[in-house]
Parts: structure tokens; sequence; C-alpha cells
């Protein structure tokens, strides 16, 4: 009982730390694999919490398929936070928007 | 003044939760005799020989409500291909994944492939018997499916092949709810024999209709995976 309390409130911090660096994190490639981490050991909570169907569930879309399209959207927007998209005008200069 | 009203917000919702939650025994029994919970634990294994009440509750006594959710992901997906997906054209170069794996990935998820499929399959398959069903099989063969597509730069999924497996699936669950509405007094009304408590065959329509939402589960997720994995990079 008491190292099954030691394991929850070690993860609980993990977890939360772990979703603060997601919020304050600006290279966004971080951030999704912060989010995953996240769902990894939520996954362990619900299984801790006796809700194996809510864990299997967490495992495969929470850590793989979410992590995964939220990539896919980086890969095709843009990796940083703060980065403004640059486009180039049709006489070569570059504009902002 | 932005922060602050933020912080209000989640100092909102934090009270909200917490006030919610304070109510809730959690890690005692707090099911009553006499209510829907305790009819649902007491008579699933007797009347329907299934083991994992979470699956009748989903699939037998709910089913209407898992036709519908099946329905839902069905729409998101179908919304999503008819936005993103596009066909190749001859001669057009792939831009899905930009470099291929090394070596040690290709092995490795070449591997640990069928591993995964078969580990979705037992999901579903056992879905009355241990914890898991179609959702979760279905999701899991389409990790596996993720990891060959991006392990190999070539690996392609017929979108053929997924339609006709889902389409297939979703007609299989329909029609065993009108079988059931023909057969017995309403739809998706259990029409087959029930069988032996942790038998394989047993639980009558419950496993049918699990390796359906399986097939269909999988069927869309690769589609989806499949279809954003080939959006053509603008840069």
């Amino acid at each position: 009982m008491m190292f099954e309390a030691i394991v929850i409130i070690v993860l609980a911090i993990i977890l939360l730390a772990a979703a603060v660096y997601a919020v304050m994190q600006k290279d966004l490639l971080y951030a999704v694999i912060a989010t995953g981490v996240i769902s990894l050991i939520l996954s362990v909570f619900f299984f801790i919490m006796q809700a194996p169907d809510v864990a299997l569930t967490e495992a495969a879309i929470g850590i793989a398929l979410t992590t995964i399209v939220f990539i896919i959207t980086i890969r095709n927007t843009s990796r940083r936070e703060d980065e403004v998209l640059v486009e180039k005008e049709p006489d070569g200069t570059e504009k902002e928007n | 003044m932005k922060k602050l009203f933020v912080i209000f917000l989640l100092a909102v919702v934090g009270y909200s939760l917490v006030n919610a939650l304070m109510d809730v025994p959690f890690g005692e029994n707090r099911i009553e005799p006499g209510t829907v919970s305790a009819f649902y634990l007491e008579k699933t294994p007797t009347q329907l020989s299934v083991a994992n009440v979470i699956t009748a509750i989903v699939v037998n006594y709910r089913g209407f409500d898992t036709l519908g959710e099946v329905s839902v992901l069905f729409l998101a997906s179908l919304g999503l291909g008819s936005i993103l997906y596009r066909k190749h054209k001859e001669g057009e170069e792939e831009v899905a994944i930009l470099k291929p794996s090394s070596q040690l990935v290709q092995a490795g998820s070449k591997l640990i492939f069928p591993a995964i499929l078969v580990l979705g399959a037992y999901v579903f398959i056992h879905g009355h018997l241990t914890p898991g069903g179609g959702f979760q099989g279905g999701a899991i063969i389409a990790t596996g499916f993720l990891l060959m597509m991006m392990a190999y730069k070539d690996y392609k999924v017929s979108h053929n092949i997924l339609m006709w497996v889902e389409s297939l699936a979703g007609i299989a669950f329909a029609g065993i709810g009108i079988v059931g509405l023909v057969v017995s007094h309403s739809f998706l009304e259990n029409f087959l024999a029930i069988g032996n408590l942790n038998d394989l065959f047993s639980g009558g329509i419950i496993p049918i209709i699990y390796v359906a939402v399986g097939f269909k589960v999988a069927a869309e997720l690769t589609g989806v995976l499949d279809t954003l994995l080939n959006i053509k990079d603008k840069h």
C-alpha cells in the first residue's frame, strides 16, 4: 500500500512537470512529446485505478495516434511557437504574415 | 490583464472540479442494491455469460449507443478524407516521408509489425473475456500500420481494401442489429446462444459485433493516418 502510494505520487509529479513543460516549451515538437508523456502516465494511472479498458484506449490513441497527428501538423506548419511564417513575394522580397 | 483573466478562469475551473469530486468516495464500494449498476454487475455473468461487464454494457445493453459512436468515427474520417485525400498521379514525386529510416528501424519494424497485429486482434476477439474491445484493438492495429508507414518510405496501404473492409464491417454491425429486430423483438437484440461463462464462443452477438467494430476502427484510423501522411508538403 505504501509502495503504491509512493509510485502514484512520483508519477503525478512527473505528470505535472510534463504538463508545465508542454505549456512553457517554445519548440512545439518537444511540447508534443511532453503531451505523449502525459498520456503514458495517465494510462498507468487508469490501470492502477482498475480501469484497464480506458488504459488500453489511452495507450493506443493518446500516446501513438494523437502524438503523430500533432507531429504531422507541425511538419506542415512551423516548428517554433514564436516563428513568423516567411513567404516570398513574386519580386523576390520576403513578406511577413 | 489577459493573464489575470486566464488565472481567474483556471481558478474557477479548479474550484468546480474539486467541488464536484469531493463527494465521490474513491476506492469504496458505492454500488447500492436495486440500482442499474447493481443489476448489470449481478445479471451479466448469469444472463449473458460475459465476464467483462463493461463490454456487456457497451455492446449489449447499450448497443445502439455504440452504433452511434461508430458512426461518429466514420463521419469524422469521412470528413477528413473528403478534405485532405488526394489521388497520386503517375510520375508524381512522393513526399510522404522525406528521409528513409535507418536499417535498424526498418528491420525492427518488420519484426514487431505482426506482433502488433496479433495483439490488436487478440484484444478485440477477447473483448468479452478480458479488458479491451473493438475500439482498443482497432487502434492498436492502426498503430502497427503507422509504424510501417513511418519506417518504409514506399509503404502503401490500398485505400480500396480499406474502403471494403470498413463498409463490410459497418454493414455487419447494422445487419446483426436488423437480424435481431427480425428474429427477436428489438434492434440489436441478442439472438444467438450465450454459451458458457469464460468460453471464447460465448456471449451471443457480442464477439461478432466487436470483431466488426475492430476491423472498422482499424480501417478508418489507418486510412486517416495514410491520408494525413500524404499531404503535399508546401515547402
